[in-house]
């Protein structure tokens, strides 16, 4: 009999706690894409003209394109016509949050944001994106202080026209890739940070996602500007309502850190991963870049994907300035059916540039874990250095781990290390763990968390004590 | 507190055990000894609740309730506890969290207040003290990296720490030099208590000078071909398993 997959065998319900559906008056737009939705899209929001004029560019150049092909994952065709691409609770213009709707504010706190700024743990600020609109900001009058914009997109785009304006798309270009072009054309609304030159903002800066309607696709964009010597760490958390169809979510990040910022951006992904027969869940195409524009600048994404049905995304960084760093820590875990393909590129062009990248896939089920990094030296890039981890732990033997390594140096002060394994939860650490009192369950939590604390580490606090419960929950089921 | 009736195991279509019976009473400390591929892992695991072996017939008691019938970590609340013949590593995983989540799992089954980070820290470093293990053994990963006889020392040093009442130590002694030996006989010994049985399993007599058995039984291809008292294991040594294994079919089954 085989050691390794008795115990940790078959994949039975688990369940997602986020799915509930609100029942809210919502402003929907009629599924389908022209010049005519854009149009729509760009008057509800009241946006400048530049603005519209953009949007169709990056439409009129999306449909001379064609959706990838190269990545590891699989899926039916997209009906890009059959998406509503506005979604919007039926509101009037709110002056402060005593006018949101309570049945919003209530599926905040049901997903356990509350948005009343006296309950919220102290030192979080939120934008909390309902669809296609930014329902709330919090925090934003204390920010603002100091000279710190969080809010909206959409308000970004009227208010801080000069800004916005001068950094979207300087990063992610409207022609980047398909998703990042649909993007450009329809994107609905996120938030906009800004941190003035050298201040650091004195709390978490978060967004939190919400998809409720049905048929509907999201779009949202943020972006972060870091001025010389700023500090920022920002946080994104993401949930669905439990459909049988699956939906799409295709969003742009874009960071910019100028001489000696520091932006530290996190994401805890939990849009909804589809049942246990991999019947649902979201589509997660995402383009997440930053630019290390200044000198000793410094970006890092710390990732935890344990939600969607399917993942592509690479948060990258730009490491332009001399001496800046990028890095990139991320967990991405699959189960049942979901298929993740996920990593980062870390591009060197300025001299004395360093990169890390922790990669830790867990796969269970048949889901399938594909890590995909690029780690480019260019020519001037005169004492460049990458490490690369990389790591895969498996949970049964039905599912998948692949790495796709690409390096590209062209430099030849580069120092490069690259360290991978693989390793399987086996029915003899299981076992060990059972008698020692400790149910297979609590065990494999055990052996996940200490698999995955290079990267949990790198969250703030009070996020990694949610990431560790919510792997916990994703795997519930995971062992038979 | 133990009692082992007519005990049928296979493993695959390999039939290993073929009838044990073994009584062992709270108190007393009984030795099983036999040669390599006798079936002495075996009889620990399925003590224990591994699931890779089928019990075919016979039952196991275990202060009175079917053990059998339990999953392996509820065997482990309720006291029984076997030292590996070869410990498990567990990459990623502290020693610290490990031990922790074991003693509170089995704490919680006993009814008594789980321990914080501060109390269990209290509780190993006094533990460690007694069994001379290095304390910086909690920030190293379960087993990982450790040597032999550093694994079987952590062994030993858990099940201190876990106080079970049923302690199965399968093949504690092998790969130990004589200085391990003594500081791991130490601990065992310093276990030793009326309300404890322990069942020490070994291939060799020589743990045995320094954990003196009350009984000691010959495990020949899966049944218990002898019992007898501590100076069994010396005849053993001088006579060698091919003698006893000769007269295998008259010797009593290992009742008493
Ligand atoms: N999981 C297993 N599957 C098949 N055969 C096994 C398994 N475990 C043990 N055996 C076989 O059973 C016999 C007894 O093994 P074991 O209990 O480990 O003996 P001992 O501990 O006395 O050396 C050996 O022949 C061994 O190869
Ligand atoms: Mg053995």
């Amino acid at each position: 009999m085989s050691t390794s997959t008795n115990a940790i065998e078959a994949l039975v319900n688990r369940e997602y706690k986020w799915g509930f559906v609100t029942e809210i008056e919502q402003d929907v737009a009629p599924p389908g894409l022209n010049e005519d939705t854009i149009r729509l899209i760009s008057s509800k929001k009241n946006e400048p003209e530049w603005l519209l004029e953009w949007r169709l560019k990056a439409y009129r150049h999306w449909l001379t394109i064609k959706e990838p092909t190269w990545h590891n994952v699989h899926y039916p065709p997209i009906d890009y016509q059959g998406i509503s691409y506005y979604a919007a609770p039926k509101k009037k213009e709110l002056q402060s949050l005593d006018e949101v709707d309570p049945e919003l504010l209530r599926t905040y706190e049901k997903l356990g944001i509350p948005l009343e700024e006296q309950k919220m743990l102290t030192g979080v600020a939120v934008d909390a994106v309902f669809d296609s609109v930014s329902v709330a900001t919090t925090f934003k009058e204390k920010l603002a202080e100091l000279g710190i914009i969080f809010c909206s997109f959409s308000e970004a785009a009227q208010e801080h026209q000069e800004l916005v304006r001068k950094y979207l798309g300087s990063v992610v270009p409207y022609t980047d890739n398909f998703f990042a072009t649909l993007n450009s054309a329809v994107f609905t609304d996120g938030s906009f940070c800004y941190i003035p030159k050298g201040v650091r903002c004195p709390m978490e800066l978060s967004t939190y996602f919400r998809i409720n309607a049905a048929s509907t696709g999201q779009f949202e964009r943020t972006l972060i500007v870091a001025e010389p010597g700023s500090h920022v760490s920002y946080l994104e958390g993401c949930t669905a309502p439990m459909r049988d169809e699956n939906q799409l979510h295709a969003a742009v990040v874009e960071l910019i850190a100028h001489d000696d910022a520091r932006i530290k951006y996190s994401t805890i992904q939990n849009w909804y991963p589809g049942d246990k027969d991999g019947k649902g869940g979201i589509y997660n195409f995402v383009t997440k870049r930053g630019k290390c524009l200044g000198r000793n600048s410094h970006i890092s994404w710390t990732q935890v994907e344990t939600g969607s049905a399917i993942t592509w995304k690479y948060p990258s960084c730009m490491l332009i300035g001399d001496n800046s760093v990028g890095e990139f820590y991320s967990v991405a875990l699959t189960n049942n059916y979901q298929q993740a393909d996920t990593g980062t590129k870390m591009i060197h062009v300025g001299k004395n540039t360093r990169s890390t990248i922790v990669s830790k896939g867990i796969s269970a089920g048949h889901g399938q874990n594909t890590y995909r990094g690029g780690v480019k030296i260019l020519k001037n890039a005169t004492g460049a250095r990458n490490y690369t981890q990389c790591d895969s732990l498996l949970i049964g033997d039905k599912c998948g781990a692949h790495t796709f390594p690409y390096i590209e140096v062209k430099n030849s002060t580069a120092r490069m290390e690259h360290e991978a394994s693989t390793s399987k939860i086996g029915d003899d650490q299981i076992f060990y763990c059972n008698q020692r009192g400790i149910t297979k369950e609590d065990a494999v939590n055990l052996i996940v968390n200490g698999f995955c604390k290079e990267v949990f580490r790198e969250l703030p606090m009070e996020f990694a004590v949610e990431a560790q419960k919510l792997l916990s929950v994703s795997l519930e089921g995971s062992v038979g | 507190m133990l009692e082992i009736k007519n005990l049928y195991v296979k493993a695959g279509n390999h039939e290993i055990l073929k009838g044990v019976h073994l009584k062992v009473n709270a108190g007393e400390v009984h030795s099983i000894m036999g040669p390599n591929g006798s079936g002495k892992s075996t009889l620990a695991q399925v003590l224990a609740g591994r699931e890779t072996y089928e019990v075919t017939r016979g039952e196991v008691l275990y202060e009175g309730k079917n053990l059998l019938e339990m999953a392996p970590e509820e065997r482990a609340c309720e006291g029984v506890f076997m030292a590996f013949q070869y410990p498990v590593e567990i990459p990623g995983v502290s020693s610290a969290q490990f031990l922790k989540a074991a003693l509170n799992a089995i704490r919680r089954a006993r009814g008594l207040e789980e321990l914080d980070a501060m109390e269990f820290l209290a509780l190993v470093k006094q533990k460690f003290k007694v069994l001379g293990v290095d304390e910086k053994l909690l920030h190293r990963s379960v087993n990982e990296g450790f040597s032999g006889g550093e694994k079987k020392r952590n062994e030993i040093f858990q099940m201190a720490l876990l106080e079970p009442r049923l302690c199965i130590l399968d093949e504690t002694d092998s790969g130990l030099d004589i200085d391990a030996l003594k500081i791991v006989a130490s601990g065992v010994n310093g276990l030793r208590s009326p309300g404890r049985a322990i069942l020490v399993i070994t291939h060799y007599q020589r743990l045995l000078n320094y954990i003196i058995p009350d009984y000691v039984h010959v495990l020949v291809e899966g049944r218990i071909v002898r019992s007898g008292g501590k100076e069994l294991a010396l005849e053993l040594e001088e006579k060698g398993y091919a003698l006893i294994e000769g007269g295998a079919g008259a010797a009593a089954p290992g009742r008493r």
